[in-house]
C-alpha cells in the first residue's frame, strides 16, 4: 500500500505543483463555459438573441406588398430593411443579410386571384445565405403567415380586394369550364364577400368601428419551459459548465497519456520498473490520481457555476457525484489507452487531440446534439462523452432522480472497462531502447 | 552473486546484444566497456529486468527473477543513464518517494535517506529543489536514489555522463566507498579511464558481443606490446632503429625528433637490455620513462577501431 499511495501522491503533487498550469486549466474552461452559457440562455434561459437581418425588394408597390412588409417588420425575430435586387444580392453574398425577399410586380393582384382560384400563383423570391439554413426556415415560416394574413385581409376588406372580387364574379360567370353547381356556390361565396365589404362601408360611414377582416392564424402559442420544478428557470450555464468540464477533463486525460509516453522514455520509468512493483499498481495508481484530478476540476467548475451563476444540482446529488466519478474514471482509462496505443509523443498528441475533439463535439459538449442530422444523433450513442453530458444535464438542470443516472453511469463504466482492457493489452512494458 | 548467461536481444534486423555472458562476485566491480551503441545499456536493462531477453538468462544468487514483484529485485539497485529525478521536488522528497517504492516509510525511510544523502554529500542541500542542482549534484542524487533499499548489486549505466571532473571524482569516491562496503558494481562506460580506475574486471563489448573479459592486467597481456620505453637521446646521429630490432624483448622501435620509443613485451627484462645496448653503441641519453598502453590501445588492437570513434 505504501508504494501505491506514494505513486498517487506523487502524481497529485506534480499536477498541483505547477500552479500556473492549474490556474490556466481551470480559468480557461470557466471563461469558455461562461461565454457559452450566456449564449445558450444565461441564468434564466431567455438570453436576448439577435434579430435575423432580412432585406425586402418591393417590385410591386401595391397596398398588399406594403402591408406585407409592415407585417414582416413587426415580427420581433426579424430586422427588416428595404433594398434593391442588386444591393440585396450583394448583401446576402457578403453575409450582411441572412435572406432577401423579392416581392414581384403584380404580386398583390396575382396573389388575390390565386387565393380564390388557385391559378397563376405569383412567386416570392427568397435569396438566402446557405450558411444560415436554420434561420431560413424561420424566415420562410414567418413569411408564410404574413402573406396569408395580408393577402386575405386585402381580399376580404381592401380596395384592391373589392375590385378583385368584382372581377372574380365576372370570371366565374363567364368561365365555361365551371359547372353550374360550382358556379352557383362560388357566386354565393363571392357575393357574401361583397356584401360583407358593403356592410363594413356602411359601418364606417355611421362612425362605428371597423370590423377586422381577412384570415388570421387560427391559434396562438403559449410557451412553457419544462424544467425540474414549477418555478425553476432553465440555467444555460449548467449545460455549458458540464460541457466545458467534459472537454477539459478529457484533455487532462490526454495529458496523462502523453506524460506516460514521455515517462517511458525516461530514466524514471526504468527506476519504477526496476522496483518490485506490479503492473497493476503502476497503471492503477495512475488511474486513481487522474480520476482524483478530474474530480477536482469538476468540483471547482461546478462550485464556480454555483456561486456565480446559480447553477444547482436539481436532481440527485448522489447521482451527480456518481456521474462525475464514472466520467473521471473513464477519462483516466482513456489516458492510459492513449499511452498504450500511442507511438511517438508528437504523433500521439496529434491523433489524441483529434479523437478528443471528436468525442467532445459528437457528445454534445459544444452544441446540443439535436442540431445534428438524425444519423449522427444515432452515432452519438457510441460516443462516451454523450453519456457524460446526459448524466450531468440530468442531475443538474433537468432535476432527474438517481435512476436516470444509472444508464449514463453504466455506459461510462463500460467505456472505462473497454479503454482499460485495450490499455493493459497494448501497453508496452519494456523500456524504449 | 550475479551470473549473466548468453543474453541476446534483437530489434527487427538489428541484434543489439548477441550472447553476452559474464559474472560478478560479491564486492567485485565489473566494467562494461564499449563505444556508444555497443549494447551496454541493453545488457544492463536485461539484468535489471527492464527488458526481456530473447534468449539467455540472468541469475541473482543462483535464481532467476520470476515476476515484477519478485523480492529478488530488492537485491538490485539501478542508476539509469538518464537522470531519474523529479526536478520539482526537493532532494529529500525525491528520496522519500523512491524509498516508498520499496515500501520504506517513517523512521526506516528517514534512516536510509539520511545515509544516502550523507554518502553523496548532499545532506546540506536536502531541502532544495532538484531543479536548482548542478549536473554533478543531480548525478550524485541519482546514485543516492538507487541505494535506499541497500541493494547488494548496483547497476550503474554511465553514471558520470555530462558531469565536470570534480563531480566525476566525487562520484568515483562514492563508488569506491560502496566497493569497500562489499557491494557488487556493474559499471557501464565508454571512458577507458573510468574502467581502469574502478573496475576489477573489464568486459569489452562491441556490436553486442563480448570481445574480451579479463582484469586490466589480463587485457594488457592480449597486446603484443605491453610497455613502451621512451628514451630522449642527447644526439640521434647514427642511430638506426632497425639495428635494435634483433634485441631480445624488443617488439617495435620508432625514432622521432630525438625520442626513441621501444615497445617491450616485458619491461623489467627488456629495459636493461635496451639501455645497455645504447651505452655500448655510444648513444647517450638524458631522460628515460615508460608508458603502459591503455584500454584505448586494447580496444584498437581487438577491433581495429578507436573506442570513442566507433560506430
Amino acid at each position: 500500500m505504501i508504494p501505491f499511495l506514494a505513486l498517487v501522491r506523487k502524481d497529485l503533487r506534480i499536477f498541483f505543483n505547477d500552479r500556473k498550469a492549474v490556474m490556466v486549466g481551470l480559468v480557461v474552461p470557466i471563461v469558455l463555459a461562461s461565454f457559452f452559457g450566456y449564449l445558450f440562455g444565461g441564468q434564466r434561459g431567455d438570453a436576448e438573441t439577435s434579430k435575423v437581418p432580412v432585406l425586402v425588394i418591393d417590385q410591386d408597390g401595391s397596398e398588399i406588398s406594403g402591408s406585407l412588409i409592415a407585417q414582416l417588420a413587426g415580427d420581433k425575430n426579424l430586422d427588416v430593411n428595404p433594398s434593391t435586387l442588386d444591393a440585396a444580392r450583394e448583401a446576402v453574398r457578403k453575409g450582411k443579410a441572412t435572406a432577401a425577399i423579392v416581392i414581384p410586380k403584380d404580386f398583390g393582384k396575382d396573389a388575390g386571384h390565386a387565393l380564390f382560384t388557385g391559378d397563376s400563383k405569383p412567386e416570392l423570391g427568397v435569396l438566402y445565405d446557405p450558411s444560415h439554413q436554420m434561420e431560413l426556415g424561420m424566415v420562410k415560416g414567418i413569411l408564410s403567415g404574413a402573406v396569408m394574413q395580408t393577402v386575405s385581409k386585402e381580399m376580404f376588406t381592401g380596395k384592391n380586394g373589392r375590385e378583385i372580387v368584382d372581377e372574380s364574379i365576372a370570371q366565374v360567370e363567364n368561365n365555361s369550364h365551371i359547372s353550374s353547381e360550382d358556379r352557383k356556390v362560388l357566386r354565393n361565396l363571392l357575393g357574401s364577400v361583397k356584401e360583407l365589404n358593403e356592410r363594413r362601408d356602411r359601418a364606417a360611414a355611421s362612425g362605428q368601428s371597423e370590423l377586422s377582416g381577412g384570415l388570421t392564424l387560427p391559434y396562438e402559442t403559449r410557451e412553457q419551459a419544462i424544467t425540474s420544478g414549477k418555478d425553476v428557470a432553465y440555467n444555460g450555464y449548467a449545460h455549458s459548465f458540464g460541457g466545458m468540464g467534459v472537454q477539459f477533463i478529457l484533455f487532462m486525460g490526454l495529458d496523462v497519456g502523453i506524460a506516460l509516453l514521455t515517462l517511458r522514455q525516461s530514466g524514471l520509468w526504468q527506476r519504477l520498473r526496476a522496483a518490485p512493483l506490479s503492473r497493476t499498481m503502476l497503471l492503477g495508481s495512475r488511474t486513481v490520481s487522474a480520476s482524483l484530478i478530474a474530480g477536482f476540476i469538476l468540483l471547482v467548475l461546478f462550485s464556480f457555476a454555483r456561486v456565480v451563476f446559480g447553477v444547482r444540482i436539481l436532481g440527485s446529488l448522489a447521482g451527480f457525484v456518481a456521474v462525475c466519478a464514472a466520467f473521471s474514471l473513464m477519462t483516466a482509462a482513456f489516458g492510459l489507452m492513449v499511452a498504450a496505443i500511442g507511438g511517438t509523443v508528437e504523433a500521439t498528441r496529434g491523433y489524441a487531440i483529434m479523437a478528443t475533439l471528436f468525442m467532445v463535439m459528437l457528445g454534445g459538449a459544444w452544441v446540443p446534439t439535436f442540431v445534428f442530422p438524425r444519423w449522427l444523433q444515432k452515432l452519438a450513442v457510441v460516443v462516451p462523452t454523450r453519456w457524460a453530458m446526459d448524466g450531468l444535464d440530468g442531475m443538474t438542470w433537468r432535476g432527474l432522480g438517481f435512476s436516470s443516472a444509472v444508464v449514463p453511469i453504466s455506459m461510462m463504466l463500460l467505456f472505462t472497462l473497454l479503454f482499460g482492457v485495450v490499455a493493459v493489452m497494448r501497453f508496452r512494458w519494456e523500456a524504449d531502447s | 552473486m550475479l551470473e549473466v548467461h548468453n543474453l541476446t536481444k534483437t530489434y527487427g534486423n538489428l541484434t543489439a546484444v548477441a550472447g553476452v555472458s559474464f559474472r560478478a562476485d560479491r564486492g567485485e566491480t565489473i566494467g562494461l566497456l564499449g563505444p556508444n551503441g555497443a549494447g551496454k545499456t541493453t545488457t544492463v536493462s536485461m539484468v535489471a529486468g527492464l527488458l526481456k531477453p530473447d534468449s539467455g538468462e540472468v541469475l541473482i544468487e543462483g535464481r532467476r527473477v520470476q515476476s515484477d514483484t519478485d523480492p529478488l529485485k530488492l537485491k538490485i539497485g539501478l542508476v539509469p543513464q538518464d537522470m531519474a529525478l523529479y526536478d520539482q521536488f526537493s532532494a529529500r522528497d525525491n528520496l522519500i518517494f523512491f524509498a516508498a517504492l520499496y515500501s520504506f516509510a517513517g523512521a526506516k525511510a528517514k534512516q536510509a535517506i539520511d545515509a544516502a544523502l550523507d554518502l553523496v554529500t548532499l545532506s546540506d542541500r536536502a531541502s532544495d529543489k532538484v531543479g536548482t542542482f548542478s549536473g554533478g549534484m543531480k548525478r550524485r542524487l541519482n546514485l543516492a536514489a538507487a541505494l535506499l533499499h541497500d541493494p547488494q548489486i548496483l547497476l550503474l549505466d554511465e553514471p558520470t555522463v555530462g558531469v565536470d571532473p570534480q563531480s566525476r571524482n566525487a562520484i568515483f569516491e562514492n563508488l569506491e566507498t560502496l566497493k569497500r562496503r562489499g557491494k557488487t558494481l556493474i559499471y557501464t562506460t565508454h571512458y577507458m579511464e573510468e574502467a581502469e580506475r574502478l573496475c576489477d574486471r573489464i568486459v569489452i563489448i562491441d556490436h553486442g558481443r563480448v570481445i574480451a573479459n579479463d582484469t586490466l592486467q589480463g587485457l594488457h597481456k592480449l597486446l603484443p606490446v605491453t610497455n613502451m620505453l621512451v628514451i630522449e637521446l642527447d644526439r640521434a646521429n647514427g642511430l638506426s632503429p632497425d639495428q635494435m630490432k634483433g634485441l631480445g624483448e624488443v617488439k617495435s622501435v620508432a625514432l622521432q625528433e630525438g625520442t626513441l620509443r621501444v615497445g617491450l613485451h616485458d619491461l623489467s627484462r627488456g629495459a636493461p637490455i635496451v639501455l645497455r645496448w645504447l651505452d655500448e653503441n655510444g648513444h647517450s641519453y638524458h631522460h628515460v620513462s615508460s608508458e603502459q598502453p591503455d584500454l584505448e590501445t586494447v580496444f584498437l588492437t581487438l577491433t581495429g577501431r578507436r573506442l570513442r570513434d566507433s560506430k
